[in-house]
C-alpha cells in the first residue's frame, strides 16, 4: 500500500484499484477543533483537485478536494458521531471516504511522505 | 484545503513576542498579528467559561475624548444618555451615521477626575477604528479634545474566577467595582484603568496599561493558577454564546440599533429629546418597529450555519445569518440573523440552507448561555 500527499494537505492511500482519502495531521491542527465534517454521498463521482467534502472547526468551513477522480464507495460513518476523530488521528480512524481511482496516472504528481514532509516544514 | 487570509501588511501588538512564546498560533486580523488559540478554540472556551482567561485585545482603539462640553458633544454622535454618565461609570453606545446606520458600537467611560475637565475614555473596535478616529476628527468640536492611546495595551481578564485572582494581584485595587463601573490604579509604577465589563457574558475587567508594561502584567496576570491567555477564536464563541453582536458581523452601516436590539442603549432622555445622528428615522423605528429583527437562532445537529446563509420559512426567504457557530458550552451550533420582524417571535421554528441543505432553525432568547455579571449583592 502506498500513501500519497497533496498541497491541499490531504493524503491517498492506494490498494489496488481502491483509495482511502483523509486530512493530514497537519491540516487537522491548522483547522483546530472540528465539530462536523461532511463527506460526499457513497455512488457519488468526485473530480481531482474539485470539492469532495467539507470540514467545519469551530472557527470556519473549509473545503477538502478530492485529490483524484473516482468513484465514492464508502465513507466515514464514524466522523458523523464523531468529528473530533479527524483531530485525535486525522491519518488512521480520521479517514473521510473510500474511491475508486479512474486514471492511475493522476497519481503521479503527489507527494510521498518525505516529499510532504519537507513541503510542510517549508510552510 | 482552503483558508482565507488578509492580504494586507499586518502590523505586531506589544505582546507580539510573549504571545509566540505562549504557543499562540498568529493571523492576521483587523491589521494585525492576532493569537487565535493557543491549545484550542474548544478548551480555551470551556476554560474561559469556568475559570478565567486572559484576552489582548490592544488591536482595539482607545480614546480619550476631553474638554469643556465633552459630554453634550458626544452626545451629538451618538444616541447613549452621556450627560448623566457618572464619573467611573462605563456605558454600552454606538457611533451613527445621519441615517441612524452604525458605523462602529462603542464603550464609554466617563474617567473626568474630581473637579477636572470632563473626560471619556472611549474604547473602538480595532477594525473601525481609523473610520472611527477621523469621524470624530471631523465632527467633534475644535474646543473638544481627541487623543488616541496607541501606546496602551489593553487586557480583558474574563470568566468566573476573574475577580478573585485579580484581587490577588492588585489587592484592593478593584475595590467594590460593579459591572460596567470602572476606575484606574498604580501597580508599583505602572498606572493602569480598569473597567468591569467584557465580551464574553463572564463577570471581568478590562486593563488598559502603557505597552511597554504589558509583557510584564500579561506574565503576572498569568502566574496565577486561574488565568490562561485566550486567543481570538474562543472571543468569538463566547461572545456569540452571550448574545454580544460583532461590529462587521451583525452590525453595519446597514444595520440600525432598533433593528439590531440595541433600543436599551437609546437613553430615554434621548428618545425624548432626539439629537443624535439619524434621530427622527430612529425614533421612528421604535415607535413603528422595525422590518427585520436581529434574532437568536438554535439548530439541531452539528452543522452549523455560517455568516451570509439565507433563513427561510417555508419557500420564503425571510432573513439572512450574519454570524453563526458552533456553541461549545451548548454542544450544538448557533446563530446570530436579521429575520423579517413577523417571523422573529420566539420558538418560531424556521430553516436555514447550508450547502443546499435546509437545516432546521429555531428562534431562541439571547443570550444563548446566562450572563454571569457582578452587579453586587
Amino acid at each position: 500500500m502506498a500513501r500519497y500527499f497533496t498541497e491541499e494537505h490531504e493524503w491517498i492511500d492506494v490498494e489496488g484499484d481502491t483509495a482511502t482519502v483523509g486530512i493530514t495531521d497537519y491540516a487537522q491542527e491548522q483547522l483546530g477543533d472540528i465539530v462536523f465534517v461532511e463527506l460526499p454521498a457513497v455512488g457519488s463521482t468526485v473530480e481531482k483537485g474539485k470539492d469532495a467534502a467539507v470540514v467545519e472547526s469551530v472557527k470556519a468551513a473549509s473545503d477538502v478536494y478530492a485529490p483524484i477522480s473516482g468513484e465514492v464507495l464508502e465513507a466515514n460513518g464514524a466522523l458523523e458521531e464523531d468529528p473530533a476523530l479527524v483531530n485525535s488521528s486525522a491519518e488512521e480512524e480520521g479517514w473521510f471516504f473510500k474511491l475508486t481511482i479512474a486514471d492511475k496516472s493522476q497519481l503521479e504528481g503527489l507527494m510521498d511522505e518525505a516529499a510532504y514532509k519537507s513541503f510542510v516544514d517549508g510552510l | 484545503m482552503s483558508d482565507d487570509q488578509d492580504s494586507a501588511e499586518p502590523q505586531t501588538l506589544p505582546l507580539d513576542a510573549w504571545h509566540r512564546a505562549q504557543g499562540a498560533r498568529m493571523v492576521p486580523f483587523a491589521g494585525y498579528w492576532m493569537p487565535i488559540q493557543y491549545e484550542g478554540i474548544v478548551a480555551e472556551h470551556e476554560w474561559t467559561r469556568t475559570h478565567a482567561g486572559l484576552f489582548d485585545v490592544s488591536h482595539m482603539g482607545q480614546l480619550l475624548v476631553s474638554g469643556e462640553g465633552a459630554a453634550e458633544a458626544l452626545e451629538a454622535l451618538l444616541p447613549g444618555d452621556i450627560l448623566s454618565l457618572k464619573p467611573g461609570r462605563i456605558r454600552y453606545s454606538m457611533l451613527l451615521d445621519e441615517n441612524g446606520g452604525v458605523l462602529d458600537d462603542l464603550m464609554v467611560t466617563n474617567v473626568t477626575p474630581e473637579a477636572g475637565m470632563p473626560t471619556y475614555y472611549v474604547v473602538v473596535n480595532g477594525a473601525a477604528k481609523w473610520d472611527d478616529i477621523a469621524h470624530l476628527r471631523e465632527h467633534l468640536p475644535d474646543e473638544i479634545t481627541l487623543t488616541h492611546l496607541e501606546d496602551q495595551a489593553l487586557l480583558a481578564v474574563q470568566g468566573p474566577e476573574a475577580a478573585a485572582a485579580l484581587r490577588r494581584v492588585f489587592r484592593d485595587a478593584i475595590g467594590d467595582l460593579k459591572f460596567m463601573q470602572g476606575t484606574s490604579f498604580r501597580f508599583g509604577e505602572i498606572e493602569i484603568g480598569i473597567g468591569r465589563s467584557g465580551y464574553t457574558g463572564e463577570d471581568g475587567f478590562e486593563l488598559s496599561i502603557p505597552a511597554e508594561h504589558a509583557e510584564t502584567i500579561a506574565g503576572r496576570l498569568c502566574a496565577e493558577i486561574e488565568i490562561k491567555p485566550i486567543g481570538l477564536g474562543a472571543r468569538d464563541s463566547l461572545r456569540l454564546e452571550a448574545g454580544l453582536p460583532l461590529y462587521g458581523h451583525d452590525l453595519s452601516p446597514e444595520t440600525d440599533p432598533v433593528s439590531a436590539g440595541l433600543g436599551f442603549a437609546i437613553g430615554k432622555r434621548r428618545r425624548a429629546e432626539g439629537g443624535f445622528p439619524g434621530a427622527e428615522r430612529i425614533l421612528s423605528l421604535i415607535d413603528s418597529g422595525t422590518e427585520t429583527r436581529r434574532v437568536g437562532l438554535t439548530l439541531e445537529g452539528r452543522l452549523p450555519a455560517r455568516e451570509g446563509a439565507l433563513v427561510y420559512l417555508g419557500d420564503e426567504e425571510v432573513g439572512r445569518v450574519t454570524s453563526g457557530g458552533f456553541a461549545p458550552t451548548l454542544g450544538h451550533p448557533i446563530a446570530m440573523a436579521y429575520v423579517a420582524s413577523g417571523h422573529a417571535a420566539e420558538g418560531t421554528e424556521l430553516e436555514i440552507e447550508v450547502r443546499s441543505k435546509r437545516l432546521p432553525a429555531r428562534v431562541a432568547p439571547m443570550p444563548f448561555v446566562p450572563h454571569r455579571y457582578y452587579r453586587g449583592n
